[in-house]
């Protein structure tokens, strides 16, 4: 698609959000058998699977830590997940947002809780529309806590960026192909950042704009990641009491 | 990178004297190691850089040759940013393929050097679709101080400024310089207990948490920013980093990449 003319009219952008609104989500927890914790995380566009496996033994060996846990995070992104075919198996890109989002969920797992074994997250991006690291981090977020592993709280993760000079939440791939800043940003309910990354053009002040935005929006996945928990447990117990 | 060994002995007096508002070197928080920036050390790079920051030393080499463009950007030039941590820079640092740290290195140095638009992208084009230049900027860690991120950077841009775009040796015109149009500059802040402070040494990067890199411009603007680490910031952390980069990078531009 060449660049449209315009991607903000009248205040409104051209999939009809307001500069502040997050696309829609879609969350499943739960959805593969064999995974110790699953979830299916769509955001607009994007369709994400993320599994957890572990705490369990530490292959190879040597990686294991003697005091803690080791946390292993691998994004990678389906060759038909984006509009040119992408050359299957890790590129510097998929190295370094594996290598943020881990850092981005290792301050929420008690680690300590379980020396010498390793908690693997894998993030499968089957298809890509901007923003694919914020939606594998509020997927494996989901089921890390659907794994039982013990957590502080819920990491949520939502991009902010600048596009026709007005900062606005949540990219799509337009937005994110013209736009003129992209900036995403993982928190915990509480306030503490855990992932900040950001490229593009922004001043001092729409920046600390920007951060307190992406920070309204990690709130609002926040709810919608502790809603789709809590039906899942709790239809799983009232399953329980009608038998 | 993270695997540095360090006695909890050593941890705890550079604690200590974090709380008393000291470093072990005598620096102030927001003060940076000595620097040197020495240009032009390579004859047969097209431009280059030796970057001494404290006790880190790297070397960056810039070779530009004649190459066919990205389908997507047919008029565009194309830079390639590589780093790599080779095992003569540090006892952690092994051989092989770059490792995630390294990764993270080169592509936030290339960050830098790619949103800010400091390289003029449509001037390295020659024949649109067919031939454009290629600029590959490649850092070379020597020795392993704390805060490559900032050497490589620093590097990276002052190699830029004296390259040449080595027209006549493939017969494409006079030798140019590279179309530079601004001047991009990272400042590295960690956090130690609540304190931040810049311009890491290796073992304040080592019992830090967290690293925030922070790139702006000639402008006061931001045009990268990376999170490293596994323990994080408040807004107001952040906002105070954000803040003191931007000073700092204007003070380290004006002393060491004028025009």
């Amino acid at each position: 698609m060449a660049k449209p003319e315009k991607l903000i009219e009248n205040g409104i952008r051209l999939d009809g959000r307001k500069p502040d609104e997050i696309r829609p989500i879609k969350i499943k927890v739960g959805v593969l058998n064999r995974a110790d914790g699953s979830c299916y995380f769509e955001f607009g566009g994007n369709k994400v699977i993320a599994a957890v496996y572990g705490p369990r033994e530490v292959h190879p060996r040597h990686q294991q830590r003697s005091t803690s846990a080791v946390v292993r995070y691998r994004y990678n992104m389906a060759s038909f997940s984006v509009e040119e075919r992408k050359r299957p198996g890790p590129d510097r890109r998929s190295i370094e947002v594996s290598k943020v989002s881990r850092e981005a969920l290792e301050p929420v797992i008690f680690q300590e809780y379980f020396p010498r074994s390793a908690i693997d997250i894998f993030v499968e991006v089957l298809q890509a529309d901007a923003g694919t690291r914020t939606a594998g981090i509020n997927a494996a977020s989901i089921a890390l806590a659907d794994a039982g592993i013990p957590m502080k709280s819920l990491v949520s993760a939502c991009a902010v960026g600048k596009v026709d000079d007005t900062l606005v939440l949540d990219l799509n791939k337009d937005e994110d192909n013209y736009g003129q800043a992209d900036m995403p940003i993982a928190m915990t309910p509480d306030g503490k950042i855990t992932l900040l990354q950001m490229d593009g053009h922004l001043t001092r002040d729409e920046f600390k704009e920007g951060l307190e935005m992406a920070k309204k929006g990690c709130l609002e996945i926040a709810q919608l990641q502790r809603t789709a928990l809590m039906e899942k447990y709790s239809s799983l117990i009232e399953g329980e009491a009608n038998e | 990178m993270s695997n540095e060994i360090m006695s909890e002995l050593r941890k705890d007096y550079i604690y200590n004297l974090m709380i008393k508002g000291e470093r072990e070197d005598g620096r102030k928080f927001d003060e940076y190691r000595e620097i040197t920036i020495d240009t032009n050390v390579i004859e047969k790079a097209e431009g280059s850089a030796r970057v001494k920051l404290g006790d880190t030393h790297v070397v960056v080499g810039v070779k530009i040759q004649t190459g066919t463009p990205f389908p997507d950007t047919p008029d565009k030039g194309v830079i390639i940013t590589n780093l790599e941590l080779i095992p003569l820079a540090s006892p952690v640092f092994e051989s092989g393929p770059p490792r995630e740290d390294a990764i993270e290195l080169a592509r936030v140095v290339d960050r830098g050097i790619r949103e800010s638009e400091s390289i003029d992208l449509s001037k390295l084009c020659i024949t649109p679709g067919e031939k454009v230049w290629m600029v590959f900027i490649d850092v070379h860690v020597l020795d392993d101080g704390g805060n490559i991120m900032d050497a490589a950077s620093l590097g990276a841009i002052a190699a830029l400024m004296t390259a040449k775009l080595p027209a006549q040796k493939f017969g494409v015109g006079e030798d140019t310089p590279v179309p530079m149009r601004d001047v991009p500059v990272a400042v590295t802040a960690v956090e130690i207990g609540g304190a931040i402070m810049l311009d890491p040494s290796l073992d304040e990067q080592s019992i830090s948490g967290t690293k925030l890199t922070v790139i702006s411009n000639q402008d006061g603007g931001l045009s990268g920013m990376q999170k490293s680490g596994v323990s994080p910031l408040t807004t107001e952390q952040i906002n105070y980093i954000v803040d003191i980069s931007i000073e700092k990078a204007k003070e380290l531009r004006e002393k060491f990449l004028e025009i």
